[in-house]
């Protein structure tokens, strides 16, 4: 295999994605819904109550509302890697997952194509998420739109690979809702996503170190940098390591020598 | 890299694979060669769909060997899988997209340029009589169309082996005739080696090869009509049942 055909196989992967994500607009809007409700809902409701005070990135005071912003965006990535998680193992089911798995290339490079593929769909769904957000007066500095893709990137390629480690273990799609139950709602409250650390630690240790063991904090934190123009080190190193970590354990469940799909012919 | 005979399109030697404590195949071989269709024939668990898996490398040999075009799977990896093409038992189009999609997704997965995979895909379908369905999604076609959908993308890639795994199940008679006299005509004009899964005896020609799998070992193998005399029956079914039965009772 030729360099040309491994970036046709790139290209056919995501344009795939792509076509499934146009064709299934419910998709879409349901994938935007909850982050929503909750800007709109949850934080309005909240906005009078609580405030943040001034703690990096932000320079000045900010209302609740400006601050869950990242954390939604993280809550759309993290979704949408438990969605292409759950099409890997329907997939999986109704045998299509086959016809990507007996490709001529390496099976690694396939599954992180189709990794790649989620994350360009959750890219969509973040800026979309954004623009409605300004509409609702939440505005980022306008460089920061720009700012935020690499941390998109590495934030939903580091979901989009849990998301598949998890297709790798999960057997059957009648698990699949029970094991989102265990795997998103502690993913999601657990972390920086709807307070700040510190606060956190004034009311809990034990949550506050849960949170600062959560990988999904630091994808939290990678993307509430970007979008005001800075890099949190700390954290684009920990959701790189988590990136790396996550796809050789989905290699490996996906791998028919190691993994438990050995037992179910993919 | 080692060659196993070099002349077979396909090579599987004493290949065994078992699902924990159950051995799904034993030792088993078989040769498929250019041209030449070989029929799979076996009950429901004999260990057809596990052999197919293996060749296409979904599960990890644990004995033996296997090479497609004398290139061994163990050596060689999914490189391998660049000369086979695939149908399997169930389906595996993508409902949602069109016939042009599905198989430009199939082209772009095996490193063709669009172009060449836009002009292949026309011929064909056009060979398959499906030239007109191109834009059509797939959930709007039938099971026959479906299957042949498959057998097209199966052929893409100009591969030199082609699994096929009870490709005709659930179709009517006619549709049924139509596909097995084309991978027939396939087979014999391209040069195309051909394994074949099925439970449906009268698919097979009296000069094709056959292999008759019972507990995951092999019962019997030559061409139809040397199956036929050596089992001593005029019919397959005849014979198949009593291969089969024969060696049930060996491994019991």
């Amino acid at each position: 295999m030729t360099v040309p055909q491994y970036l046709r196989a790139f290209i056919g992967i995501q344009k795939r994605e792509l076509l499934r994500f146009v064709q299934q607009r419910e998709r879409f809007f349901a994938a935007l819904v909850r982050p929503l409700v909750w800007l709109v809902v949850f934080a309005t409701g909240f906005r009078a109550a609580l405030g943040v005070s001034i703690i990096p990135p932000y320079t000045t005071y900010i209302t609740y509302d400006t601050y869950i912003v990242p954390g939604l965006i993280g809550m759309v990535q993290l979704f949408n890697g438990m969605q292409s998680s759950l099409s890997m193992v329907y997939d999986r089911e109704m045998g299509s997952m086959r016809v990507l798995l007996t490709s001529p290339m390496p099976r690694w490079f396939l599954l992180l194509c189709k990794v790649a593929a989620g994350t360009t769909v959750s890219i969509l769904q973040a800026y979309a998420f954004l623009a409605i957000a300004a509409a609702f007066g939440i505005r980022m500095p306008a460089l920061g739109y720009l700012t935020v893709l690499p941390a998109l990137i590495l934030s939903g390629l580091m979901l989009g690979a849990f998301g598949l480690m998890l297709s790798s273990w999960i057997r059957q799609l009648e698990n699949f809702a029970g094991v989102m139950n265990f795997v998103i709602f502690p993913t999601f409250f657990l972390s920086s996503a709807l307070y700040p650390l510190w606060k956190m630690l004034e009311s809990s240790r034990v949550i506050h170190a849960i949170c600062v063991a959560n990988p999904f904090t630091y994808a939290v934190e990678l993307i509430r940098f970007s979008l005001y123009l800075q890099l949190n080190l700390t954290a684009a190193a920990i959701v790189v390591a988590a990136l790396a970590v996550f796809s050789l354990l989905a290699v490996l469940g996906y791998d028919p020598r190691h993994g438990l799909v050995r037992r179910q012919t993919v | 890299m080692a060659l196993l005979e070099p002349a077979s399109a396909l090579s599987v030697r004493e290949a065994s694979f078992s699902y924990g404590a159950g051995t799904a195949l034993d030792a088993v071989s078989l040769e498929v060669q250019p041209g030449r269709i070989c029929f799979l024939l076996g009950p429901n668990g004999a260990g057809k769909t596990t052999l197919f898996s293996l060749i296409c490398r979904l599960l990890a040999l644990q004995g033996g060997e296997i090479a497609v075009a004398g290139r061994p799977l163990r050596a060689n990896g999914s490189n391998v899988l660049a000369e086979v093409g695939i149908v399997f038992q169930q389906s595996t189009l993508d409902l949602d997209l069109s016939v042009r999609q599905n198989l430009r997704y199939f082209a772009a997965l095996r490193g063709l340029r669009q172009a060449d995979a836009d002009r292949r895909i026309e011929e064909e379908l056009a060979r398959i009589g499906m030239a007109e369905r191109l834009g059509e999604r797939v959930r709007a076609l039938n099971g026959g169309h479906r299957r042949r959908v498959e057998i097209v993308r199966a052929l893409l890639c100009r591969p030199r082996l082609l699994l096929l795994d009870e490709p005709t199940v659930g179709l009517d008679a006619q549709t049924r005739g139509a596909l097995v006299r084309f991978i027939h005509a396939e087979a014999r004009e391209r040069g195309l080696a051909v394994l074949w899964a099925t439970h449906l005896l009268d698919e097979a020609e009296p000069d094709d090869d056959l292999v008759v799998l019972a507990r995951g070992q092999v019962a019997a193998a030559g061409t139809v009509r040397s199956v036929l005399a050596q089992a001593g029956t005029d019919t397959l079914d005849g014979a198949f049942a009593k291969l089969v039965n024969q060696r049930r009772q060996a491994t019991s």
